[in-house]
């Protein structure tokens, strides 16, 4: 397969992701969406590496997976503090403030 | 042999030779950023091995002394020689307007660190994050008066990553920086003393949207390096003048990127996070975040417009003006209907947003400078008011409604006059530093054929000046009520005000010495 194929399967990724984050509800869900997108761009690095020939895109490939785990740890521990007070994790609930 | 396997083949060779060339650290010239790394993780290491009873008084010098520091070595890099290379193989750029934005984040982050280090009854922060709002343990921890110190080693990697996002060479790096800023931002965010709720709804909001954000900014990374083989700025501005390359990838690249940083700093359309964070955070992190988060992300969006898509221009400058446009007149519009006095800033700070983008968008040397000092003026004014609002005070904490505010200029005429004073620099009033910022990024814009932008600047300023008279209104006309709030000052937080409010005169009648600063940092331009 060429690496356009796997370059449309990331942009595919991609827009799933981004789409989950506009239309679900649950705080965690709204997270794993944007994990989703994070992946799909490391796909896309992956990708392009082996196209230009260079090993730039897998090392930040490395990094970006490194990033999203520490997104995870600061994330988790926001979102299990708001469900711990409201018991709801939905991100509809959250709606103290506005305007 | 397909090209990877070239790669690799060659990859191996050196492996089996032996003879992996170990980069090049300038470790002088980064020292500013590594002693605020430093200092974080010392602070990290204090928290785990420092008795509850002492962290506070090792914690608040330790950061003083790592943020003077680094500020006195970014001056003497600044004065030694001309600062214009790369370092760390080509990373980070040390030049004019990097040491510049880095001296302006420091002290910025000093007189932040003075309201985030009061403590006791004026404490900003909540004794443990972990305990629920209203449950016994949350009193438990009110009543043994235990100090929250967690939040010195969170500013000072948020610090630490400002530093970085501007001097960025690479989208790596920037992206690597962006991520060390947030991080820290979204959790203490979430830490308020009191009105926890709104303080955590606000911490769960920025770090979705934040997250968001930056998963664009990173497949916007993704198509550039598809475009140019590299995340180098040099390498696709190089490319892009030999216009070689998809430009369908750099297109949607460029978009992509722009959203990542019009989002950080808060341009319409990606605005709706700003109002709701700034009111729910804790008031030291909100000053913190108006100040030096703005500063870093200017910096960052002018190495990216000013280097990587110079040749861009044509493309670029069209949307900017849509974007800039949109954010001067939704920040002056939608701010004239707020009732809360953080939400107001909020939407005045978006304002801003908008004016410093027409420096953006002139695109020359005085372009930058005159950005580089509208940054560090409205920083210190932003600053100062924030101080302001966290000493006006009632039961409940802050008084955040304006209602609460009417007759304040009876009653402490004061702290009244300087936040009047603070809000008429923001609407730009002459003997200000804000009409200097403003006065000098119109000029260059209008120099570089962008008046009809300029024309709106001036009508959404007029627009503006509006609301931040009827809070002067509100504040000496009207009479106080009988259970109004009273000013409580510590002595750090005066110190902010007074800094502030120094900044803000100085920068106003006698603002040559700080331009002609601003000027000589932007001579030779971003390094490549």
């Amino acid at each position: 397969m060429s690496p356009g194929h796997y370059l449309a399967l990331s942009a595919l990724l991609f827009t799933i992701g981004a789409v989950g984050v506009l239309v679900r509800r649950n705080a965690i869900v709204v997270f794993m969406c944007v994990e989703l997108m994070l992946n799909a761009t490391n796909l896309a690095f992956v990708s392009f590496s082996r196209m230009h020939g260079n090993l730039d895109g897998q090392i930040i490939a490395f990094f970006v997976m490194v990033v999203a785990a520490a997104e995870v740890v600061v994330g988790l521990a926001i979102i299990m503090t708001i469900f711990r007070t409201r018991r709801s994790s939905s991100v509809d609930d959250a709606n103290l403030l506005k305007y | 042999m397909s090209t990877t396997e070239l790669v690799l083949a060659r990859g191996t060779a050196v492996l089996a030779q032996g003879d992996i060339s170990a980069p090049h650290i300038e470790y002088g010239q980064l020292a500013p950023m590594l002693l605020v790394f430093g200092v974080a993780i010392a602070g990290v290491l204090v928290e785990a091995f420092v008795g509850r009873t002492w962290r506070y008084s090792v914690q608040v010098p330790l950061a003083f002394l790592g943020l003077i520091g680094a500020f006195a070595w970014t001056c003497v890099l600044a004065y030694t020689d001309k600062p214009f290379h790369v370092a760390a193989e080509g990373a980070l750029a040390v030049d004019g307007p990097t040491l510049f934005l880095q001296g302006t984040i420091l002290v910025l982050a000093l007189i932040s660190l003075l309201l985030i280090a009061e403590r006791g009854t004026k404490a900003h922060f909540a004794p443990q994050a972990a305990a629920l709002p209203g449950s016994e343990a949350e009193q438990e921890t009110m009543a043994a008066g235990i100090t929250q110190t967690e939040v010195f080693p969170l500013m000072m990697f948020a610090v630490g990553g400002m530093l970085a996002f501007p001097a960025s060479n690479d989208l790596l790096t920037m992206f690597v920086a962006l991520e060390i800023l947030s991080l820290p931002l979204y959790l203490l965010c979430g830490l308020a003393r009191r009105r926890r709720l709104l303080s955590q709804e606000a911490a769960v909001k920025y770090f979705l949207l934040g997250a968001f954000s930056s998963a664009f900014f990173l497949y916007g990374v993704a198509l550039l390096y598809g475009y140019a083989g590299s995340v180098r700025l040099s390498v696709i501005a190089d490319q892009l003048s030999k216009n070689a390359g998809s430009e369908t990838l750099l297109l949607a690249g460029a978009a992509l990127l722009s959203v990542g940083l019009l989002f950080k700093l808060g341009a319409v359309p990606f605005h709706m996070w700003k109002p709701d964070v700034y009111q729910g955070a804790p008031t030291p992190i909100t000053a913190l975040m108006a100040s030096c988060t703005l500063v870093s992300a200017f910096g960052a969006l002018l190495r990216v417009y000013y280097v990587a898509f110079e040749n861009l221009r044509w493309d670029w400058r069209p949307v900017m003006w849509g974007v800039a446009i949109l954010t001067m007149v939704a920040g002056a519009i939608i701010a004239i209907t707020q009732t809360d006095v953080k939400r107001l800033l909020a939407y005045s700070s978006i304002a801003h947003a908008g004016f410093l983008l027409t420096g953006v968008i002139a695109t020359s040397r005085d372009g930058l400078s005159s950005t580089l000092f509208y940054l560090a003026a409205y920083g210190f004014t932003t600053i100062g008011a924030f101080a302001v609002i966290t000493m006006v005070r009632d039961a409940g904490g802050e008084a955040g409604h304006l209602s609460r505010w009417a007759g304040l200029g009876k009653r402490s005429p004061v702290v009244a006059g300087v936040f009047a004073f603070f809000l008429l620099a923001f609407a730009g009033i002459p003997l200000t530093s804000g009409f200097t910022g403003k006065f000098a990024v119109f000029k260059a814009a209008i120099e570089s054929g962008a008046t009809p932008l300029v024309v709106v600047g001036v009508l959404s300023s007029a627009i503006a000046a509006f609301f931040y008279v009827r809070v002067i209104v509100v504040m000496f006309f009207s009479e106080p009520e009988a259970d109004g709030p009273t000013v409580v000052a510590g002595p750090a937080t005066a110190a902010a005000v007074a800094l502030g409010l120094t900044a803000t005169v100085v920068l106003g009648v006698l603002p040559q010495p700080m331009l002609d600063l601003a000027g000589q940092a932007a001579t030779q331009m971003f390094v490549r």
